[in-house]
């Protein structure tokens, strides 16, 4: 079937499109604002709260000053890369969604290999981190970019391992199998973060890793590096950045719940509660807002890892677990000790 | 076994466990924030702000160019030059000038006034647009004293039994 067969199609395609990117670059947006105001109030301060009502305008307010803004460029800068890099950071963060399900069925591509494709995305996005930081010329960005490779390999792999041991369980690389895998008549129990409850917390962990956040943010390292990879980037450019960043953080809050907490599945499910046991997109969302916060609140709460902890950490600590529960996952699947599906 | 139960409660994340719960409690408390031009904190009678000269009911400018505040004044912020005044002979002030980037703000000038003219009134918020305009001069203080008289002599009233 080719796609320009019929325009018909080629034009769903593209309003799907519109339909899931232009929401998310306004929940970008306002994720920003809902991270500032719940920094502020971690703080004992308020957050912003001029700009429009409660503040919320104040993330689009950002947004402008930030497109406005003249983009400066290095004098010994690789002019092709550096222009590049912003843009290999968000297509990456934005082509990812669309294999992701926001309900049964309301998903862009029920890809079969779908669970490949985000690892493919995701690895993808560091490459625009790393050429920013090569690109840049400045000692400061090229710090960056390599802590952030260090960084982000050694969290790959312990995040790939604890999605073997999901697809073990799930038996699918298709995120609406492995969510409808979490079905059961016995609610959140269901879920698989019982029975990969640490792979739940080193997927979470090395996202938080993989997302560049706090306690993780080396690669930024204001404090040390200036702002590291993205230190010469300006105006809209470094919007660019901050645009995939997020949004991979966004990504993460809905990938968390998905894996684990049984993505649009009622945690109520079979407790017969009426409304509340029936699956539905609003539990995914409620889901996604609790996650999305809690990474502000590792924020407001932890200072930055030193770069031979993380290291350690990736390495000694999660990868040993990823290894030993990826075994033990094979022997639930193996005696049938975790229910899979109805 | 220490060793091991250290080794535990590292993997198991209790400390930032810890951290997380103290955040979370912040998140709930009331916030310090004071939104300032809408809000401010009560100030003391005794707060130091900007200068003012007064007036006598009868509306006499109270300063005799003693020139004690010029004498006394740590920073060398007051300049006065006095001569005897044209309408009845008596000495006046002919120029009063303070700069503000001098002054230290430390009230020296109002302890040291025989007749209460110069006092630091409990004004804070004042800002300058001009190169000059940090040097106030006599009529500018003169006028800040009618304007704000009124708050002028309550805190003084106030604060006359601790003096």
């Amino acid at each position: 079937m080719s796609m320009s067969s019929d325009p018909m199609i080629l034009l769903w395609t593209l309003a799907k499109i519109l339909v899931i990117a232009v929401p998310l670059i306004i929940a970008v947006a306002m994720y920003v604002w809902w991270e500032r105001k719940v920094i502020g109030w971690m703080h004992v301060r308020m957050g912003p709260n001029k700009i429009g009502p409660f503040g919320l305008l104040q993330a689009f307010a950002d947004v402008t000053k930030l497109l406005i803004k003249e983009i400066i460029i290095p004098t010994n800068a690789n002019r092709f890369l550096y222009f590049t890099a912003p843009l290999l950071a968000v297509i990456p963060a934005l082509a990812v969604w669309a294999i992701i399900p926001f309900d049964n069925g309301a998903v862009l591509s029920n890809a079969n290999a779908g669970v490949l494709f985000l690892l493919a995305m995701t690895s993808l996005g560091v490459y625009g981190i790393i050429l920013a930081g090569w690109a840049s010329n400045s000692r400061y960005a090229l710090l960056g970019a390599m802590r952030s490779a260090a960084q982000m390999i050694s969290y790959e792999i312990c995040m790939g391992m604890a999605l073997v041991c999901v697809l073990i369980l799930a038996g699918s690389l298709n995120f609406t199998a492995i969510v409808e895998a979490q079905a059961g008549g016995k609610g959140l129990f269901d879920w698989f973060w019982l029975p990969l409850l640490p792979m739940f917390f080193v997927y979470y962990i090395s996202g938080v890793a993989e997302t560049n956040r706090l306690p993780f943010d080396v690669a930024e390292g204001e404090s040390e590096i200036v702002a590291g990879f993205h230190v010469e980037y300006s105006g809209s450019a470094f919007a660019l950045f901050f645009l995939a960043e997020y949004a991979n953080m966004i990504l993460l809050s809905f990938l968390a719940p998905i894996l684990f907490l049984g993505g649009w599945l009622s945690p109520f499910q079979g407790w017969h509660l009426g409304w509340f046991s029936q699956p539905g997109w609003w539990w995914l969302f409620l889901k996604f807002f609790i996650f999305a916060t809690s990474l502000i609140w590792l924020r407001a709460t932890f200072p930055r890892y030193r770069y031979d902890q993380i290291m350690r950490l990736g390495w000694k600590v999660f990868i040993p677990i990823s290894i030993a529960w990826i075994f033990v996952a094979g022997l639930f699947k193996y005696f049938n000790v975790v229910t899979i599906g109805h | 076994m220490k060793r091991v139960t250290e080794y535990l409660k590292s993997l198991l994340l209790l400390e930032l466990a810890a951290g997380l719960w103290v955040t979370l409690k912040y998140l709930f408390k009331p916030k310090y924030t004071l939104r300032f031009p809408m809000e401010t904190i009560p100030r003391s009678v005794r707060f130091r702000g900007l200068h003012a000269l007064r007036r006598y009911p009868n509306g006499e400018e109270r300063c005799i160019a003693c020139k004690l505040c010029e004498a006394v004044c740590p920073a060398l912020a007051i300049t006065i030059d006095s001569a005897p005044r044209a309408s009845d002979g008596q000495r006046r002030t002919t120029r009063y000038d303070i700069d503000l980037f001098k002054c230290i703000y430390c009230g020296f000038c109002e302890e040291s006034c025989p007749v209460d003219s110069i006092v630091l009134t409990d004004i804070l918020e004042y800002h300058m647009e001009r190169r000059g305009e940090n040097v106030i001069t006599k009529p500018q203080l003169l006028a800040m004293g009618d304007r704000f008289e009124k708050s002028i002599a309550a805190n003084r009233a106030q604060d006359a039994a601790y003096r």
